[in-house]
């Protein structure tokens, strides 16, 4: 009688690379020791090649004098600031193009994506225009070319000068587009509360105030609609919350305002310049409308997309409920369309967050600006202000990720 | 049976549909106006369509041709100013590039169009594929010059891995033979490609005049790096994306890392480690050509984008696929090749197609680090006292070839997938 039971046999070398038992444990050992070997490489060299040039490795200059002025600051700078301020600024200045940018392109890309899916024949051929423009022309190319209608197209500031001038401003004279910029009204509190000082930077405490009544109302709000859903599920009556949450809504905040005495500041010419309001470089305009026009058209894809891979019958049978066509969207088109929606848009935010380093073709100083530019010529210190642009680059991403990832998490279909 | 005469007893000829419901009339309807809101966006995207024709009509009407500078250009129309185009054409094309060596990098591009012809058109005979495997030789002598031998040489080194490998195949069987033909090339590439090619050109020189890397720019450019990186990235792509899918750990974190450290930094941070860091990593004294950096760094970014596409792919295969595979008795890379990856790959079709698109726009980048690519000479242009102030004719005409170019892969995705569309 056989048996099936192998004998066991001597290990011999070959079977490191034909018995499958033991093949992948060698091909990762070698990949491994390759992968080591490589990296022991390029620090020797790295290490050799510093000790040739006379550096050494270490971020001390971060908290040595900048000396540089930078255009835009969110929170205060001068040239005696450190270069880790700069950094810090630098920082603020990408993650604010980026914040705006995304906002405006989610803006762009759901209006254009739903437009596009019109029945209008005009109307859906116009927005495809659109797209294919977008997204078929380097982000960069939109930039700079953004950025030179900007500065080439408009007046100079001393247009707007004299009695006929040739140039004027805009919504009442309170916003001039200039060549150096364009200058909005600003808000002032003529009883502002001051603001809190935490040494490396100060807080506004009517900002404060204004987010915690924000806030407040919000939850309020939702404590409203939760208590009418509550009536609603138990007798199938809704209570009409329309004017309490509206109100609750408005009231306490323009309490507030006035309160703090809110009023504009408006842009004035004086001298050569405009003085007064808020001056937004025309470098960051032309990064933020390029961005969110470019990342626009992918996300008008994206959401076509998603609203298409919802199959008809699930509309057909909302209709077949008595639905309106605006209630069947929100309630059940929507939400499931967010699910197909969201996993892209993500890597479309982290796009744009990380094309908005190319703010350096118009000058706009955000990481790249201070860091990886006038900080690193300054120094000289490449290797270290490069890797520690990649890191602050990397946990921007992660960080954009985690979070979309947890808010995805949140309408991602429940399964039990 | 009475007649009784209210029942019709022949049937009535059929009418025509009504007036409003077909032709023109009918498709204006339907279309445009169909209900009170849809014939308002109606009207107000003619508004708008209107509107820009008649401001920019007569800029196009009144465009000037031949001029040497902006300000001629305005003396003469004060419509589009497309001279720029015209004066500057040949640079736009081919940067610095010597005037009189033009035909080569045009002979090389048409003879891309051949070498391509095999990967793009399944009735293109597959004995072409051998030419398309020559051609990068081709193409690097053509727009570099120099002798024919580096090439040559270097193109034997393939040689040498296959008469390797069909040697050893024989002898220690497959996966042997495979190892053996890689070190063969590795080697022959270190080690025996420069004395042997050096021997060859004192003997014998026979080759073009040479071409720096910094004389290269315009589209030229663009579509050289843009092309390296597609070719390379896709097989790279592939690699790291069953890495990742591997179930080796070392090996899965080790593509994991890559792929999420070069996903997680923008492109111009790794342009600028290639034209400043690079000098530290490698030994002192290695310089080479910044064109080929560029190229290396990014094959690198688009293949972890590559990978990830791939892995979309790979993800969305039914499970059942790999398990009927491996019933089948294939190994793992027979299971790929046979039944994985030709399902893989038409899934994230569109999804290569777009990261082949991301990369090709992604090479104006390259302006950034000071090299001539069209963005980049762009710039020059403008700064030139001749054509300062001119905005919309020149990035007019640059974004129009990358549209061009980009809106037709994305049509020949579109065609691919439907080719190789077998559901129903």
């Amino acid at each position: 009688m056989t048996t099936l039971s192998e004998e066991p046999r001597a290990f011999r070398l070959s079977m490191l690379i034909y018995d499958t038992r033991y093949r992948s444990m060698t091909i990762q050992i070698v990949a491994l020791m390759g992968f080591l070997a490589v990296l022991a490489w390029l620090v020797n060299n790295t290490v050799e090649n510093l000790a040739i040039a006379g550096k050494d490795f270490n971020f001390k200059f971060l908290s040595s004098r900048a000396g540089y002025d930078i255009n835009q600051v969110l929170i205060q700078y001068t040239n005696d600031s450190t270069h880790g301020r700069a950094t810090v600024i630098g920082i603020l200045n990408t993650l604010l193009v980026a914040a705006l940018g995304c906002v405006l392109a989610t803006v762009v890309g759901a209006f254009v994506g739903i437009l596009r899916l019109s029945k209008n024949w005009l109307i859906s051929r116009m927005m495809a225009v659109y797209v294919e423009a977008f997204r078929n022309v380097p982000v960069l190319l939109w930039i700079i070319a953004f950025f030179a209608v900007l500065t080439e197209l408009t007046p100079a500031p001393n247009a707007f000068r004299g009695d006929s001038p040739s140039a004027s401003m805009f919504l009442w004279d309170t916003m001039a587009v200039t060549n150096r910029g364009t200058y909005f009204p600003e808000p002032l509190f003529s009883r502002s509360l001051g603001n809190i000082d935490f040494t490396y930077f100060m807080i506004s405490i009517d900002l404060l105030a204004i987010l915690a009544v924000l806030f407040a109302s919000g939850w309020i709000s939702a404590r409203i609609k939760k208590h009418a859903d509550a009536v609603q599920n138990a007798t199938g009556v809704r209570p009409a919350t329309f004017l309490q949450r509206l109100g609750i809504s408005i009231l306490p905040i323009v309490a507030l305002m006035f309160i703090l005495g809110l009023h504009l500041g408006k842009p004035e010419l004086r001298g050569f310049n405009f003085q007064g309001g808020v001056h937004v470089l025309n470098s960051m305009i032309a990064l933020c409308l390029a961005l969110a026009l470019y990342t626009g058209a992918f996300i008008a894809e994206i959401v076509r997309a998603g609203i298409l891979a919802i199959s008809k019958g699930q509309s057909e049978a909302a209709a077949a409920l008595g639905l309106r066509p605006g209630r069947i969207m929100n309630l059940v088109i929507l939400p499931q369309a967010l699910r197909v929606i969201i996993p892209p848009l993500i890597s479309q935010y982290l796009n744009l967050t990380k094309n908005s380093s190319l703010a350096i073709a118009v000058g706009y100083m955000d990481i790249k600006g201070t860091i990886g530019g006038i900080t690193m010529n300054q120094t000289g210190r490449e290797l270290e202000s490069m890797l520690l642009m990649m890191f602050i680059y990397l946990v921007i991403s992660l960080l954009i990720s985690l979070a979309m990832n947890i808010y995805n998490s949140t309408v991602a279909l429940k399964e039990r | 049976m009475s007649n009784l005469s209210y029942v019709r007893t022949e049937i009535l000829p059929e009418q025509p549909a009504p007036a409003g419901e077909v032709g023109v009339v009918g498709w204006l309807r339907h279309n445009l106006f169909s209900g009170v809101y849809n014939s308002v966006l109606t009207f107000v995207s003619l508004a708008v369509i209107i509107f820009l024709g008649y401001e920019i009509l007569p800029w196009f009407t009144n465009s000037t041709w031949n001029a040497s500078s902006l300000s001629e250009c305005r003396e003469i129309a004060d419509g589009a100013c497309f001279a720029v185009i015209n004066e500057r054409f040949n640079q736009l094309m081919f940067g610095f590039y010597p005037n009189d060596l033009y035909w080569r990098p045009v002979l090389a591009f048409v003879l891309l169009l051949v070498a391509l012809a095999p990967v793009l058109i399944d009735t293109v005979p597959k004995k072409f594929l051998l030419f398309t495997l020559v051609y990068p030789a081709i193409m690097y002598l053509l727009i570099w010059g120099g002798s024919i031998w580096g090439p040559v040489v270097a193109l034997a080194g393939l040689g040498l891995g296959v008469a390797v490998f069909v040697y050893a195949d024989k002898l220690a069987g497959t996966l042997a033979a495979i190892i053996a033909a890689v070190v063969a090339m590795l080697l022959w590439w270190l080690y025996a490609v420069v004395p042997v090619s050096d021997l060859l050109i004192n003997n014998v020189d026979i080759g073009f005049q040479k071409v720096r890397s910094d004389q290269l720019g315009g589209f030229m450019l663009s579509i050289i790096i843009g092309l390296t990186g597609i070719a390379l990235s896709f097989p790279i792509g592939i690699i790291l994306a069953l890495g990742r899918q591997s179930d080796m750990p070392i090996v899965k974190v080790m593509c994991v890392g890559f792929i999420e450290f070069i996903r997680g930094v923008p492109l111009i941070t790794l342009l600028f480690t290639a034209s400043l860091l690079l000098g530290y990593f490698l030994p002192k004294g290695t310089t080479f050509d910044i064109v080929l950096r560029v190229m290396i760094m990014v094959t690198l970014f688009a293949s972890a984008y590559m990978a990830e596409v791939i892995r979309g792919g790979l993800a969305a295969l039914p499970r059942g696929q790999y398990e009927a595979a491996d019933a089948l008795g294939l190994n793992y890379w027979q299971a790929q090749r046979q039944i994985i990856m030709p399902q893989a790959l038409k899934i994230s079709i569109p999804g290569i197609v777009s990261t082949f698109i991301g990369l090709f726009k992604d090479t104006t980048l390259v302006s950034i680090i000071g090299l001539l690519d069209p963005i980049g000479l762009s710039t020059s242009i403008r700064a030139n006292q001749a054509w300062n102030g001119i905005i919309w004719e020149l990035y007019g005409f640059i974004a129009l070839i990358f549209f061009i170019f980009c809106f037709s892969m994305s049509r020949y995705s579109m065609y691919l997938e439907r080719k190789l569309k077998t559901g129903h």
